[in-house]
Parts: C-alpha cells; structure tokens; sequence
C-alpha cells in the first residue's frame, strides 16, 4: 500500500541527493543544510512514533537539527548554478514542440485521478492507497509518472533528473524551507498560550455593546493574527473563541454558521498580506527568480484590500438575519 | 506571565522588519515564546522537532522539481512561450482569467494541490502570460517581467484560497464545523459552505477586473501599441 511516509523517504533520497552534488562542488553550507533536512524527513516518522510512547530523545535531537538548519540557512547564497545555453534549449524547443507539455500536464492529471478514484484501487485484495493524505501522495506518484515521462521525451539520462531538480532546490535555497518552519512556529505558540494572550488583548480595545465595532474588531482581529502567524486556520479558534462566539454569537445574537464561513475568508485576506505566509508568498518569490522579496505580496495586496472590505460588508449585513 | 509568550511575536516582527533571514528568526521566536512561557530546555527542544516533522507534507510539492527542471533544460519555458505567441485570440487579460477561474472551481472540488507555483505557475502559466503580454508590443523589459511573473503568483494565490472555502469535505469547513462543535453549536458543513461563495465571486470579480487593469497598463507602457486614434491622429 502506498502510504504518505512513502513520499517522505522518496523526498529525503532527492534531499539526499542535493546534499551529495553539493559536496562535489564544495559547496559546504549547502551540502550541510541539505544533509540535515534529508535526516528529520528519513527519521520523521520515528520522531512522531517515539513521542507518542513518552520517548523524548529522538524529538530532542530532532530539535536540534532544526537549530541547525536556522543556523545554516543564512549561510546559503544562490550562486552560480549552471543552466544549458538558451540557444540548446530553443532548438529542443523546436523540435519537441507540444510532446514537452505531456510530462508536465501529467503532473495534475495523475493526482487528480488519485485524489478522485484512489479510493478505489484495489491490488492483491489490500487497497493501494492509503487514505489519509491521499491527495499528496498522489502528488508524489504523479511526479515519478511525470519524470518518467520526461527522461522518455527529452532522451536525457536519469541522472539528468537529479541535477536538474537539485538546480531549482537550490535555486529556491532556503526558502522551500521556511513554510515547515512557520508552521511549527504556530505549534509552539499555540502549546505556549500566544492565542489567548492576543484575543485578551483585542477585546480589552473595544466597546463591546456596539455590535459593528464587535464585527470590525473580529475581522480585523482575523487579519492582524493570520499576518502574524501566516495561517487563517491558527487564527480562526483564538478570535472566534475570544470575541467570535462570546461577543458576536452570544450577546449579539449572530448566525454562526454565516459568521464562521465570512470570518474564515476575512482571515484569507490577511494570509495575501504577510511574508509569515511563506509557501504562498515567498516561495513563488524564488522559484520565479523575482528580485524582491515581497513582489508577489505588492502583485496581490490590493485585491486582498478590496476583498476584506466587501467581507467586513456582508459579514455586518448578513449575520444579524433573522 | 499571560503575557509573557508575546515576546515571541515581537521578535517576529522585528526580525522581518529589520529583514534578517526569515528561517533563523521563526525559530529564535518559537525558542522565546517557548521560554517566556516557562518551558525547560529539553521540552524546547522537543516541541520544535515534533511541530517540524509533523508538517513535512509542507516540503512536498519540492518533488516535482526533477521532472520539471528536465522539461526546463529541454526548453519547455521557451515552447510555452512561442505556442501562446502563436495563439492571436489569447490575451494577458484573459489568460489570467481563465487560470483564475480554473483554479477556483478545482479547489471548489477540492483538488487544491493539482496546481500551484511549482507544479503550474513557473512551468507553464508564468512563461505564457509572458508571451500573451508581449503580443504586438515590444518585448517586455527586466522588471516588467518580474512584475507579470508576480501577477501570476498572485492570480494563483487568490485562485486558490477564495475557492478551497466552499469545498466542503476539507480543510476550512471542517475547521469551523469542528470549533463549533467543540463549543456546543452543531452545524452542517453545507451550511457553512454556502456562506463562502458570495466572497468567492466578489474575489473573481475584483482580482478579474484587476487582471484587466495590470494588461491594459502593460500595453500602453509600450510606444509600439498606441491607440488607433491617436496614430491616426498623429499621421
């Protein structure tokens, strides 16, 4: 059966990979980081198993390679990574014209078929994907298909494979970790009563027996913690809970339903504001080999802007239907 | 002591205003939140490798990298580019459009992960648009391209969030449905659901009229496309 850890393993090998390229071209902090992040993904799932037994040494040394990687991070820098000359690759181009675009199309359409029909595979009487996460872990099949089909299209050697896909790991660098580190970044605050502390906060700024400051202090609370923690989702139970349910809800009288959807979307908005919000908006700052860090953030900001307006609008005009 | 774990935000704040690396200061302030709020070193450390190995599915779309890099050494951007050069009716406008739309009624549908910046957006959309923008004009210079390039992140980004809210089966809905249920209120998704589509449309609308807006101010940056009657009125 295919499970999700198989993905991990198959991402460490390719981690693994990067790391030894590295090395060959002395490129230490690079061969380093690499190395690292290839460990805790190989060892991830015996961190979680030795946790849940009460068994804390492996998660500690897994905090540590975390450390580590904060540590190297700064060190990487792009440098120069070499691509085959334009004019090879115009005269691919040519020749293999729309044959270029199968591998690449590949890539949806098998994890779309897993995501719709996985569910259904059966090999040997046992069911061939495993449920949980089955969307990704027909990304990651979908993503062998297509570089299959790839090596087949362009007749490049398989080793052409790694080196390529090494290229654009490193050219993204440290960025295509920052979204991992984020998201444990909101574990920690939400062990360590961060969300609470700003709900306090926001309800101590307002006057509560006015039902439309409740409404903006709700949305805008939503946008301010989403900015700040990256993530609508870790933001949704602290404000709801905080003013949500008992200002809103409660003393109100607000349709929950309709307040929970609107509030969940005003938060959306705030996730187009923040760099915290790293696998959205700067990992696509690297892999498009934009100058500026904060170009896509300035390419969506405003209809972020727009789009809070018309939710503050309906939230104000819809919740308080009876 | 209720206040203490905001100093981990602090340090958030201030290490991306003052635009140190991003990845040391995230922990720095998962380290100091953790310590202001009393916890040992070894708890510290454990709780950070715990949260990170748990979110490992954030890294995956890295897999797509070899196939797509081979595709790239074999000019797949440069095909990209002369098809969408050869298409007269495709415009910018209406390429950013269409992906927009597309990519909100797939993750309506919930197929989030089908496309995505690694996936779809540097491979293919970002050298199209590049190509749609830089039909019967002159080619576009650096920062202009950096600019389309960023649009089409953008137009993935809105596509994506303001079109996963209605699925109904995953994340957000179940998110909401869970909180409320955990507080005493019981909901249908469905419910739930239904009251994200006016801000999905309000989102196609807004984000489509401003793919119009970016393409018109595109062309109109290039001496070479002037409107017919001023070239009419100038000869």
């Amino acid at each position: 059966m295919l499970r999700i850890e198989h993905a991990y393993w198959l991402l460490a090998l390719f981690l693994a990979g990067t790391a030894w390229l590295n090395l060959r071209d002395r490129r230490w902090w690079h061969t380093a980081f690499w190395a690292v992040l290839a460990a805790l993904f190989a060892c991830g799932d015996l961190v979680l198993a030795a946790a849940k037994a009460h068994h804390e040494l492996p998660a500690q040394i897994a905090g540590v390679g975390v450390l580590a990687l904060a540590v190297l991070a700064p060190r990487m820098h792009r440098g120069e990574l070499r691509e085959r000359a334009e004019v090879e690759r115009e005269s691919d181009a040519l020749r293999l014209r729309h044959k270029l675009f199968v591998p690449a199309v590949l890539i949806p359409l098998v994890t779309m078929a897993v995501a719709l029909f996985g569910g259904y595979a059966v090999l040997g009487g046992a069911h061939l994907f495993a449920q949980r996460q089955m969307t990704l872990t027909g990304l990651a099949l979908a993503c062998m298909v297509a570089l299959v089909a790839a090596l087949w299209v362009t007749r490049a050697k398989p080793r052409a494979g790694l080196i390529e896909g090494r290229r654009l790991l490193d050219t993204l660098g440290w960025a295509a970790l920052l979204p991992l580190t984020l998201a444990a970044l909101g574990g920690v605050f939400a062990a360590t009563g961060v969300g609470s502390a700003v709900a306090d906060l926001v309800r101590m700024a307002i006057p509560v027996q006015s039902a439309l400051a409740c409404i903006v202090a709700y949305g805008i609370g939503m946008v301010l913690f989403t900015v700040i923690m990256g993530n609508a989702f870790a933001a949704f139970p602290v404000l709801t809970a905080g003013i949500g349910l008992p200002l809103l809800i409660h003393l109100h009288g607000a349709n929950p339903a309709i307040l929970g959807a609107l509030g969940m979307v005003t938060g959306y908005c705030g996730t187009l504001f923040t760099p915290m919000a790293a696998n959205f908006n700067i990992v696509p700052v690297a892999l498009l080999e934009l100058p500026n860090q904060n170009d896509v953030i300035r390419a969506q900001w405003k209809t972020g802007a727009a789009l809070l307006v018309v939710n503050l609008a309906l939230m104000y005009l819809l919740v308080f239907r009876t | 002591m209720h206040w203490l774990p905001l100093l981990g935000v602090a340090v958030v704040v201030i290490g991306f205003a003052l635009r140190f690396n991003p990845v040391p200061v995230v922990v720095a302030a998962g380290v100091v939140a953790a310590l202001a709020a009393g916890k040992s070193v070894g708890d510290i450390l454990a709780l950070l490798g715990t949260s990170f190995v748990s979110e490992r599915a954030l890294l995956l779309y890295v897999l797509t990298l070899p196939a797509i890099g081979l595709l790239e050494r074999a000019g797949l951007r440069e095909h990209a580019r002369n098809w969408i050069g050869k298409l007269r009716g495709l415009t910018l406008s209406r390429l950013l459009i269409a992906y927009l739309g597309l990519r909100q009624v797939l993750c309506m549908m919930g197929l989030t992960d089908i496309e995505g910046h690694a996936q779809t957006v540097r491979p293919l959309l970002a050298p199209m648009a590049e190509a749609a923008a830089e039909r019967g004009r002159e080619p576009l210079v650096e920062h202009e391209r950096h600019d389309v390039r960023a649009f089409c992140a953008a137009t993935d980004n809105i596509g994506r969030f303001f079109g996963e809210d209605v699925f109904i089966a995953l994340g957000a809905v179940l998110l909401i449905q869970g909180f409320y249920a955990q507080h005493g209120i019981e909901l249908q998704p469905l419910q739930i659901a239904l009251w994200a589509l006016p801000t999905a449309i309000a989102a196609f609308v807004i984000h489509g009229i401003r793919s119009m807006l970016f393409a018109r101010r595109l062309a109109s940056r290039s001496p070479s496309v002037q409107p017919a009657g001023e070239r009419d009125a100038a000869h």
